[in-house]
């Protein structure tokens, strides 16, 4: 099939653009190898982005997502065709009628309802978000980096992670892209001296452990040094209810996230 | 040094043969074995000195592979699929010391699942891409390097991967990403023959290791994420020419094909990904095969799809089917049945093991294919009844709908590809298993040559979340789990058992590991730095034992100080 399609690389726009019949194939297409992170009706989850939104961060034209989906993103867990242990990679046909599904379900991302200016007051005061996690290079270390957390994660992920933030941990991904697994479990250990650490694992095999404690500071530690050991899944975040976080706060607080990803 | 306390296994003719104070590899729980395993070591190492490194490799040496555990000749070690090794010079006391002696590395991306072949002091060994190389088994110092010309426009399912080497005479063989099965010269790395199995544009690949039997290579094709129609096939070792194939999807007039929907049977996949294994006593071959296409549709293919998820007994000189037994019949959930068909006896029972991705462990007499026991050896939600043969039957439930529900064991399985162990010192099979669940959904995805066909697709449930990867030990006469061996996250590495006591695996996170395999204590680790999905396996050269595994692109190689 790919003779069918001699130039399609070269290709700005897409050869299938608008035709229901390749946007459907498209839509199977997606669900075996992109719905893991991107949601079965590309809404995206708590792994990739909403892909409904017309607005795409890493990609404009057809011929950006062609790209993108041909050669993944470095530095993020979007991996090239082929390569991501879901799926069975595929022809150029295929991802143009990926695309072609992709456009046929974008819609008008809905205006933001948030103070921004008032989200960032909260995020770096009293809401005490910045104690743990860095916005651009400013804030703590023990929570994953929101930097662009906006694009990556859905409206409603991000809520959740908020309201609830042990019902799911950082999603973690397949070990085909293990690099990106971390996931910020809680961890205690008491050392052969007997000091107590509790932080989030940075990493961890059978043997060792790489953790962050409350300080932020890395402890480097052999398991079977260890007078005990413990993880648990319970998130060291507390649980933000609408008593501590009203929801028009979250969601200053959401467009805060989303100007700061936007830059 | 350990030694082997037990006595040799007298009912086996061929057992005494070449050296008449080694034994032969006790295949059952019960067989015994008195040999010492040093001195064989030692008879073994003095032999190899006087071969010349062009000895043949013969259709008997394959046969009667454990009278020189020093060489790893088959992709299984022997022809009964354990697994296990009969060098004991590594051990549960010493195994503390053991050091890291060489490493290759193939210096690109992608990863290496195959298991090296060694053949008195040279290592074989495929990779990613459908690369080769012919190693120094001491210094891992290559001695040729072939890569076989892929063609741009393959897309295999499940990575570019190859699973390893058959060996025969002077040659080594392997099959294609593009479907093609090849014969190399083990002195050079030329193509002997390139024999074209099938047309690789309609979805047909080979990744496993061929099984070397007689004077035949026979291989078993993948492909059934593409509705392939999936077959084993049988060439002539000298020529490459095909001696016989047998058809995983039977034809009109053929018994079976009523078990097909229409024409569904043109596109029924059952694939057979994976190498067979052979019992000399009955002549049969035990060849496993994979999910019906589309996996997880069963709309449109209505009946059990045989045989697909089966194990297949043949006679290798005809290919004709003698029995099957289908493990999971009109499967939804992509639970191919390709693990490694282990032969064990025990008494005067004639087993084949077989832990099932579908979540049992299933014991089989292998002469006549009767189900004796399956047992659930993980997390399962799929079966809570079994038929009056006592076969796990599928709840109504299980079925995945439109809009996606959990089903466990999830896709990946309760076991996978990755090669179990079976220790005959301990009676036990060591199964590297997953604990995960997925939300399986459908929907009517039309067929179209060369593109894949899932019937819609799945993916990891949070419900079941964490995911728990560990190795287990099964015991055959109960079912039951006699230890379990917990990873920090799923691996995807096979396993290996040797006659010091141990089992070997690797993890996810990079860890080669040794087990004491009576009580699945680990004893010894070591930090690779990639992740493994490869068996280890285990040689000897100047009297040394070795242990090797691949890890990310590259193989290693262990060994006592």
């Amino acid at each position: 099939m790919v003779c069918a399609f001699p130039s399609a690389r070269a290709a700005a726009q897409n050869p299938l653009a608008n035709d229901p019949k390749a946007a459907k194939a498209g839509e199977y297409e997606f669900r075996i190898n992109c719905a893991l992170c991107h949601g079965l009706g590309a809404h995206g989850g708590g792994r990739g982005p909403d892909l409904t939104r017309a607005k795409k961060k890493h990609a404009t034209t057809d011929a950006d997502l062609f790209q993108v989906i041909s050669n993944g993103i470095a530095g993020t867990a979007m991996p090239a065709n082929g390569t991501n242990g879901q799926g069975v990679g595929m022809t150029d046909e295929e991802i143009w009628e990926i695309i072609a599904y992709i456009r046929s379900q974008e819609v008008k991302a809905p205006a933001q309802s948030g103070n921004a200016e008032h989200g960032r007051q909260l995020f770096s005061g009293q809401a005490g978000c910045a104690k743990c996690h860095m916005i651009n290079g400013v804030g703590g270390r023990l929570g994953p980096d929101l930097s662009s957390v906006a694009g990556s994660r859905t409206h409603d992920a991000l809520v959740d992670s908020i309201r609830n933030p042990s019902r799911r941990l950082a999603w973690g991904l397949t070990e085909s892209s293990k690099e990106f697994a971390q996931e910020y479990e809680t961890v205690s250990v008491t050392t052969a001296d007997g000091a107590r650490i509790r932080g989030v694992t940075m990493n961890e095999d059978q043997f060792t452990v790489q953790l962050m404690d409350m300080g932020g500071n890395l402890h480097l530690l052999e398991k079977d040094k260890l007078k005990s050991f413990s993880k648990s899944r319970e998130s060291m975040m507390p649980p933000y209810d609408a008593e501590s976080l009203s929801d028009s706060d979250l969601e200053d607080i959401l467009a805060y996230l989303a100007t700061a990803e936007a830059k | 040094m350990k030694l082997a306390t037990q006595p040799c296994h007298s009912d086996r003719s061929e057992a005494k043969r070449a050296n008449k104070r080694s034994c032969v590899i006790p295949t059952g729980a019960g067989a015994q074995a008195t040999a010492k395993w040093r001195n064989l070591l030692f008879l073994a190492t003095t032999a190899l000195l006087a071969l010349s490194a062009a000895a043949q490799v013969t259709s008997d040496r394959l046969l009667h592979a454990d009278q020189e555990p020093q060489n790893w000749l088959t992709y299984s070690g022997n022809y009964a699929g354990q697994r296990h090794t009969l060098l004991d010079q590594i051990n549960t006391a010493n195994v503390k010391n053991l050091a890291a002696k060489w490493v290759y590395q193939t210096n690109t991306g992608g990863r290496i699942e195959a298991t090296p072949l060694a053949v008195d002091g040279i290592l074989y060994e495929t990779g990613q891409d459908d690369r080769a190389f012919a190693l120094d088994a001491r210094t891992g110092r290559p001695i040729w390097m072939f890569q076989h010309a892929l063609p741009q426009d393959i897309r295999p399912c499940c990575g570019r991967v190859n699973r390893g080497f058959a060996v025969l005479g002077d040659r080594v063989y392997l099959g294609t990403l593009d479907s093609h099965v090849i014969a190399l010269d083990r002195k050079t790395g030329n193509v002997v023959w390139d024999q074209v199995a099938a047309d690789y544009k309609l979805g047909y690949s080979f990744t496993a290791a061929p099984l070397a039997l007689k004077d035949m290579i026979i291989i078993g094709v993948s492909g059934g994420e593409y509705g392939i129609r999936g077959f084993i096939d049988a060439y002539d070792a000298a020529t490459g020419k095909l001696r016989w194939r047998f058809y995983t999807v039977p034809g009109p007039g053929e018994p079976g094909h009523d078990s097909w929907e229409g024409d569904s049977w043109k596109i029924g996949g059952a694939p057979a990904w994976n190498t067979g294994t052979y019992d000399a006593a009955t002549n049969q071959i035990f060849w496993c095969t994979g999910n019906p296409s589309p996996s997880n549709r069963g709309a449109g293919r209505a009946g059990d799809n045989l045989y697909s998820n089966s194990v297949l007994a043949l006679n290798p000189d005809t290919g004709k089917l003698n029995w099957y037994f289908q493990f999971t019949p009109h499967d939804e959930h992509d639970w191919d049945a390709t693990q490694i068909p282990v032969l064990v006896d025990s008494g005067n029972q004639h087993l084949l093991l077989h832990a099932n991705r579908n979540g049992f462990f299933y014991v089989l007499d292998r002469s006549t294919g009767k189900l004796i026991s399956a047992t659930a050896y993980g997390k399962q939600t799929w079966s809570a009844t079994k038929d009056s043969l006592g076969r796990p039957l599928a709840k109504k439930e299980a079925s995945p709908t439109l809009e996606g529900h959990t089903v466990c064991p999830g896709a990946l399985g309760t076991t996978n590809w990755y090669p179990p162990a079976y220790n005959p010192q301990t009676g036990l099979l060591y199964v590297t298993s997953r604990d995960q669940c997925d939300i399986f959904s459908t929907a009517p995805q039309p067929y179209e040559a060369g593109h894949a066909y899932y019937g819609s697709a799945y993916f990891p449930s949070e419900e079941a979340e964490p995911y728990i990867g560990a190795l287990r030990a099964l015991d055959p006469a109960s079912g039951d789990k006699k230890w379990e061996f917990p990873h920090t996250s799923p691996t995807w590495s096979g396993l290996l058992s040797t006659a010091g006591g141990l089992i070997f695996t690797g993890d996810a996170e990079g860890n080669f590991i040794a087990l004491d395999a009576a009580t699945g204590k680990p004893l010894w680790h070591f930090q690779m730095g990639g992740a493994v999905y490869a068996g280890p396996m285990s040689f000897a050269v100047d009297g040394k034992q070795y242990v090797a595994i691949a890890a990310g692109s590259s193989l290693f190689a262990f060994a006592l100080p």
